[in-house]
């Protein structure tokens, strides 16, 4: 069990008040609140260690590189991946999957090849791979959701095959809520000899994740959706992947060496050794030991206690709303097959207007496509209003949700 | 400057399908810009003195106590400026 109270102390920004309410802050699937010991860490960085990285022998900068190196042995252990070597940090899950897309796939996808995704994900998993198909030439085939918003596996079956060199998935959608199965998901994947990269925004955050356990070859993630600072995220690959891999951008922090050959008037570069062969520049090092705390934090809850939180919250919320007279629940109806993000709409009314009637009594939640148009378009929907839970709400929240919702209802 | 700058911010184009428009007002505008507005349009419903359903013209739009409007089915924000520039005038 979690106690929410003493969470919610944590949260500074929870004690705001917004047009004259009590702040609900009901958006965690587009960011989360950070806690103040996050806030702390990147205050205290500033404050005491910052200096550049891996570049120094001074006193500051080898404490700077000991707690950036820390925080990417910390954030592998909390996803179960061998080491810092399989994780590489990044703005957020969409520079990760654009990495994958810029570096493997550039190099390996030809014109014969597939690249199967589904037509649930976030538009940071479409993008990127319709971009490089114009380039390389390959097709991008969008496996079927069913009509409330679940991952039709049979089509994803029908549609795989030997063509297939990348299978893109997301975990949990961003809409709807839905879990995939990335397990079966992973073998079908390996069968075909296909690799898996798992879009994990919206799962990270809110369940434990083994990306071991799960046996896939490239997992994203973003920490500003976790607690931690925006700028920061993660891409967790398999190590004899990424060794493989030529490196994303070019620079400093990325390279061994690079020596410059007389007889060829060229330099000869070699690389890094992982992580830092993808880590080029100067690093977000705040950001990311900003996400160490955050980690901690969430470690110190326990991802079960959170998950199991969530659950509750969402279970509560499927059933109050029934309540309302015009309200319609988007997605599968049956709280087992989805985490804490419920969409709706209301009858007669906007997305946009729902949201901001509910901002009026303080209440923020996110309306439109959140960033996945195909699957609303499959849907037959204009946009939703979306409401998505995390560690620091509560039942009261709900119930205050479901109060405005009914007032609402009757403009 | 004009009258719609004068006491907007910012409009956005929200997404999805119904392409509505939001208008955000100065802060410190707020209060004026919807005295303005609420002599101009008819008022079709008010809840709580907090929520404006009204109609102008052919539009008919929502405003906010909380100094934000939201027009809906308009063809975009040129339509949208001049029908500002009336309301607000
Ligand atoms: C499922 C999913 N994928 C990807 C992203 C993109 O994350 P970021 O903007 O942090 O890169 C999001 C963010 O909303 C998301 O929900």
């Amino acid at each position: 069990m979690l106690d929410v109270d003493k969470i919610r102390e944590d949260f500074p920004i929870l004690k705001r008040k917004i047009n004259g309410h009590p702040l609900i802050y009901f958006d965690n699937a587009a960011t989360s609140q950070k806690p103040k010991q996050v806030i702390n860490a990147a205050v205290d960085f500033y404050e005491q260690h910052n200096a550049n990285i891996h570049r120094a022998v001074y006193t500051l900068s080898r404490e700077a590189s000991e707690l950036y190196e820390k925080a990417h042995e910390e954030v592998a252990s909390f996803i179960n991946a061998k080491g810092m070597e399989e994780t590489i940090f990044v703005r957020g899950t969409t520079e990760a999957i654009n990495l994958v897309a810029y570096t493997w796939g550039l190099r390996k996808l030809r014109k014969e090849d597939e690249v199967l995704a589904t037509l649930m994900e976030h538009h940071s998993n479409i993008v990127p791979w319709e971009n490089l198909s114009k380039i390389r030439g390959f097709r991008v085939k969008y496996a079927r959701i069913q009509e409330d918003g679940t991952l039709d596996y049979p089509s994803l079956e029908d549609m795989i095959s030997k063509k297939t060199k990348l299978v893109c998935v997301s975990h949990v959608s961003n809409v709807t809520g839905v879990v995939n199965d990335i397990k079966k998901i992973a073998k079908l994947a390996h069968e075909f000899d296909a690799l898996v990269l798992v879009d994990g925004a919206q799962s990270v955050p809110h369940m434990p994740v083994d990306v071991k356990g799960l046996d896939v070859d490239f997992f994203a993630f973003s920490g500003h959706k976790m607690l931690a600072p925006t700028g920061i995220g993660v891409l967790y690959g398999k190590r004899e992947l990424l060794e493989a891999m030529e490196p994303f951008h070019g620079g400093g922090e990325m390279i061994r060496e690079v020596s410059y050959d007389h007889s060829r008037d060229r330099c000869s570069i070699s690389w890094n050794e992982l992580p830092w062969k993808f880590e080029a520049g100067t690093p977000n090092s705040c950001g990311g030991i900003g996400l160490m705390e955050a980690v901690r934090y969430l470690k110190n809850i326990g991802m079960g206690n959170v998950a199991n939180h969530e659950k509750a919250l969402t279970d509560y919320a499927m059933g109050r709303l029934k309540e309302c007279e015009k309200i319609t629940v988007l997605g599968p109806k049956n709280p087992k097959e989805k985490c804490g993000i419920i969409p709706f709409n209301i009858e007669g009314m906007s997305s946009h207007d729902v949201a901001l009637l509910l901002d009026s009594y303080g209440i923020m939640l996110r309306s439109g496509f959140h960033c996945a148009q195909p699957l609303h378009q499959l849907l037959g929907l204009k946009s939703s209003a979306r409401a998505s839970f995390y560690i620091y709400n509560t039942k009261a929240e709900i119930d205050r949700l479901i109060m405005v919702l009914q007032e609402i209802e009757q403009v | 400057m004009s009258v719609v700058d004068n006491y907007v911010a910012r409009i956005d184009e929200a997404c999805g399908e119904e392409k509505d428009l939001i208008v955000i007002f100065k802060y410190d505008k707020k209060d004026e810009a919807i005295k303005k507005i609420l002599e101009k349009a008819k008022k079709e419903k008010t809840v709580s003195a907090m929520i404006f359903e009204l109609t102008f013209r052919n539009a008919s739009f929502r405003v906010y106590a909380t100094g934000k409007a939201i027009f809906r089915k308009l063809k975009g924000k040129e339509e949208l400026r001049s029908l500002l520039t009336e309301l607000l005038s």
